[in-house]
C-alpha cells in the first residue's frame, strides 16, 4: 500500500457537502476505502443513509459513477453493473480497468440484502461488498436489525417491564461470508485506517468476490457523542466486541489482539452508549454476564480458527 | 424467410439470439424456464456474445438487470407469474430510470392457489408500473413483439422499458409454425445500441437513482415519465409499420375483423383472440353481424382509437383472462369502458371474465357470450356485473 501521506493527497472520490450527520462511520469507511480503489469504479448503494444523504437530487457527493435502486439489492444491482463491464469489454467497446463496489448497511446487508449478497459472491463477480454496520435500521429511526448487539436499546427492541431491549445475539454475517468460500473476507474499523485501507487494496486487487464488514459507529442511534466516534470504534474492537480479522483464500488471520490481560471487559464500552443504559440499573447483571461470555467465546472460537485453518 | 416448427417459448428465445443483447439475467420458472435454458444454451455454445446471469430470484433479475442497463448494456430477461410479483418492486425503478430493458413475459396465474397455467392476472398486475406492454396472440406474435421491443425502447422518444407477452402453456409449450427473420436482418432493423449516460463512461461518471423527495423534482419526473409513454403511441406504429416491411407482417396497437357494419363486438387479449376469430367467422357465414378486435398494445392504452373503431357497434364484449377483485370489471374492460366515453355512440359494454389459472374457453363459450350481446342489443336488460365463461356453478 501506499503511504498514508501520499494517499491523503489524493483527490476525494466522496466530497464535502453531503448530508450525514457528524460522527457518522459511514463516510469515514466510504472515504477511506475509495482512496485505495486502484482506478475509476462504479459504486452501487443499498437504500439507508448513505445513499440519502449523498444524492440529494441535483446534487450528488461521488465522484465514481453511483447507482442506487432499491434497499435489499446493492448486490444484485452491482452484479449486472460489473457483467456489463465484463460484456462490454469483451467486446472491445471498453478499454479501462474498473472496479465495482457496493456499500449497504446492516439492514440493507444482514436482514434484507442478505439473499441478494449470497446470490453474487456465490457467482463470483468480481466486486467489493463493504457493510457498513451500525447495528440497527439508523436511517428509519433506530429500530433493531440482526446486527443489533443483545441488550441494545432500538424502537423495535424497546426496554421496558418484560424486556432489557434487544434479546437475541448478532449474526455473525463474517462468518456466512466465510462460509461461501469468496476469495478474501475481512472486518475493519474506521479508527485503524491503515488496516482498513490495506484491507480495501487486497479486496478490490484479489479476484473475485471480496466482502468487508466495517463497524459505523452511529451517534444517534448509539446515544454517544458525535466526537467519540473513532474513539467508541477502536474500544469495540479492544473488547473484541469487534476484532479485526482476515480470510484470505480461507486462511484466517487476527490483525489485532490484545496483549495478555489487556482485553477490555465490554460492559466498559457499553457503558458509554445511551442504547445501553438501561443494563447497568440493578437487576441486569446476569445479562451483562451473559454477554460478556458470548463475547470471550466468539473470541476463543476465533484463536482457533487462527491456529487451525 | 425461413419458415420453422418451434414452441413459444422457443420462438421467442430464438428471437433474443438473433438480437444478441449483451447481458441476459434470468431465474427459472414454470412456464418461461424454456427461455432462460435456450438461451444458457446459446451462451454455451458460444452462439452468442451476450454475458448470462443466473440469478437467484427474479427480484435478482430485474435488479442485474437495472445494473446492466444503466451500465450501458443492452439488456433482457424474462419472467411468469411469482416471478413477475417478485419483480414488482423493480418493474417500477426499471421504467422510472428510463432504462429500455425488454422482457418476455409468458403469462400465468398468481397463487394462491398455486397454479401454473395460463391467465393473465402477472402482468396485469404490473400495468401501472410504467412498462410499455405488448400482447401476443401465438408464437409469431410473440417473436414479432420480441424484436421489436428493443426498438420501442430504445427509441430517443420513449427510453422506456418493455415487456411482451405471450400464454403460457397454450403457446409457450406448443409447438407451431413460425417464420423466421434472417439473423442479419434482425441484426439491422435493431441497429447498434446506443446507450444514454452509462455508469461505465469514465470520462462522465453520472449518479443514477438519487434521492429526490420532497424540494425535488419527483412530480416532474413523472410527468416526464408519461409523456414517454405517449411518446411511445406513435412510435409502437412507426416501428410496426418498418417490421412489415421487412417481414409481410405489419403491426399496430390493434387488428378488428368483420368490424366494419358490426353490431355486436368481442374484445380479446392474447391466444383466446385466435378462438374468437373463428367463431366470429362462423356466425357470419350465418348471417351473424359479428366483429372482434385483438388488443395489441395495453401500455399505453389506445383509448382514442380504440373509441372510434368501437363507436358503430350497439353491444361489445371485453374478454378478460384476469380479475380486478372488487372493481367493475377486468381490467382490460375497464380500460375499454373508460375509452369508450370518448366514442361518437354509446354502445352497451359488458364483461366477459374467463380462462382463469388455465380453464379452458370452448367455441360454445364464446359464442353465449355472443348471444348475451346479441340480446343487449335487442334491447334486453342484460346485468352489468361480470359474466364468467365456462365456469362451475355452485
Amino acid at each position: 500500500m501506499a503511504k498514508p501521506k501520499e494517499i491523503a493527497e489524493r483527490p476525494e472520490r466522496l466530497t464535502g457537502g453531503h448530508r450525514l450527520c457528524a460522527g457518522c462511520g459511514a463516510p469515514i469507511a466510504v472515504r477511506q476505502i475509495m482512496s485505495v480503489c486502484p482506478g475509476p469504479a462504479v459504486v452501487s448503494v443499498a437504500t439507508g443513509c448513505l445513499e440519502v444523504s449523498t444524492t440529494i437530487y441535483p446534487y450528488s457527493a461521488w465522484r465514481d459513477s453511483m447507482i442506487h435502486s432499491a434497499f435489499e439489492n446493492a448486490a444484485a444491482t452491482i452484479s449486472g453493473v460489473e457483467t456489463a463491464y465484463r460484456s462490454l469489454h469483451k467486446q472491445g467497446k471498453i478499454r479501462e480497468d474498473m472496479y465495482f463496489v457496493a456499500f449497504g448497511g446492516d439492514g440493507g446487508t444482514y436482514d434484507i440484502g442478505l439473499q441478494a449478497l449470497s446470490g453474487a459472491v456465490e457467482r463470483g463477480h468480481n466486486f467489493v461488498y463493504v457493510c457498513y454496520d451500525n447495528g440497527a435500521y439508523m436511517n428509519t429511526g433506530f429500530q433493531r436489525s440482526s446486527a443489533t448487539p443483545c441488550g441494545a436499546w432500538t424502537t423495535t427492541s424497546p426496554v421496558g417491564k418484560e424486556a432489557a431491549g434487544k434479546q437475541q445475539n448478532r449474526k455473525d454475517l463474517a462468518q456466512i461470508l466465510v462460509a461461501h468460500d469468496i476469495p478474501y473476507v475481512a472486518t475493519a474499523s474506521p479508527h485503524n485506517f491503515k488496516d482498513m485501507m490495506n484491507k480495501a487494496e487486497k479486496a478490490f486487487t484479489t479476484p473475485g468476490p471480496a466482502f468487508l464488514n466495517v463497524i459505523s459507529p452511529c451517534p444517534r442511534g448509539w446515544r454517544t457523542p458525535s466526537d467519540q466516534s473513532v474513539a467508541l470504534a477502536k474500544e469495540a474492537v479492544q473488547s473484541c466486541y469487534w476484532p479485526l480479522y482476515e480470510v484470505e483464500y480461507g486462511k484466517y488471520k487476527i490483525n489485532y489482539k490484545p496483549r495478555e490481560g489487556k482485553k477490555t471487559p465490554v460492559a466498559d464500552w457499553m457503558k458509554k452508549q445511551g442504547r445501553f443504559a438501561h443494563l447497568f440499573k440493578p437487576g441486569n447483571e446476569q445479562l451483562l454476564e451473559d454477554i460478556q461470555d458470548y463475547i470471550d467465546r466468539k473470541w476463543e472460537e476465533l484463536l482457533k480458527k487462527e491456529e487451525c485453518l | 424467410m425461413t419458415r420453422v416448427a418451434l414452441t413459444g417459448n422457443g420462438a421467442v428465445a430464438l428471437a433474443l439470439k438473433q438480437v444478441e443483447p449483451d447481458v441476459m439475467a434470468a431465474y427459472p420458472i414454470t412456464p418461461q424456464t424454456e427461455i432462460a435454458q435456450n438461451y444458457a444454451q446459446y451462451v454455451a455454445d458460444g452462439a452468442v456474445k451476450t454475458e448470462y446471469i443466473a440469478v437467484e430470484s427474479e427480484h435478482s433479475a430485474m435488479s442485474s438487470a437495472i445494473g446492466a442497463a444503466a451500465a450501458g448494456a443492452r439488456t433482457v430477461t424474462a419472467t411468469s407469474s411469482q416471478g413477475f410479483a417478485l419483480m414488482w418492486e423493480m418493474l417500477y425503478i426499471a421504467a422510472s430510470l428510463r432504462l429500455p430493458i425488454t422482457m418476455p413475459v409468458i403469462t400465468r396465474a398468481l397463487s394462491g392457489p398455486i397454479n401454473i397455467h395460463c391467465d393473465h392476472s402477472d402482468s396485469m398486475g404490473g400495468r401501472d408500473s410504467g412498462w410499455i406492454q405488448l400482447y401476443g396472440e401465438d408464437a409469431q406474435e410473440g417473436y414479432d413483439n420480441a424484436i421489436q421491443a428493443f426498438r420501442i425502447a430504445e427509441h430517443m422518444d420513449v427510453r422506456l422499458p418493455v415487456m411482451t407477452m405471450i400464454d403460457g402453456f397454450i403457446i409457450s409449450g406448443a409447438i407451431g409454425p413460425l417464420e423466421t427473420v434472417a439473423d442479419e436482418d434482425v441484426k439491422n432493423f435493431v441497429g447498434e445500441y446506443q446507450a444514454l449516460n452509462p455508469l461505465l463512461n469514465v470520462e462522465q461518471p453520472v449518479t443514477v437513482g438519487a434521492f429526490d423527495s420532497l424540494g425535488g423534482w419527483y412530480f416532474e419526473h413523472k410527468v416526464a415519465q408519461n409523456r414517454a409513454m405517449e411518446n411511445a403511441m406513435g412510435v409502437i406504429e412507426e416501428v410496426g409499420a418498418e417490421y412489415g416491411v421487412l417481414t409481410g407482417r405489419d403491426y399496430a396497437h390493434f387488428k378488428t375483423h368483420e368490424i366494419e357494419d358490426a353490431e355486436v363486438v368481442l374484445i380479446a387479449i392474447g391466444s383466446a383472440a385466435g378462438n374468437v376469430k373463428s367463431v366470429v367467422d362462423q356466425l357470419r357465414a350465418n348471417g351473424k353481424k359479428v366483429g372482434m378486435m385483438k388488443v395489441r398494445t395495453l401500455r399505453p392504452f389506445p383509448y382514442l382509437q380504440i373509441a372510434e373503431a368501437l363507436s358503430g357497434a350497439r353491444a361489445i364484449g371485453v374478454m378478460d383472462r384476469a380479475d380486478s377483485f372488487g372493481a367493475q370489471g377486468g381490467p382490460l374492460y375497464l380500460e375499454v369502458r373508460s375509452a369508450m366515453l370518448e366514442a361518437q355512440s354509446r354502445p352497451q359494454i359488458f364483461n366477459f371474465i374467463y380462462g382463469l389459472g388455465g380453464r379452458d374457453i370452448f367455441p360454445n363459450d364464446i359464442e353465449s357470450a355472443v348471444e348475451t350481446l346479441e340480446r343487449a342489443a335487442a334491447g334486453e336488460k342484460v346485468s352489468p356485473t361480470r359474466h364468467y365463461l365456462n365456469v362451475r356453478e355452485g
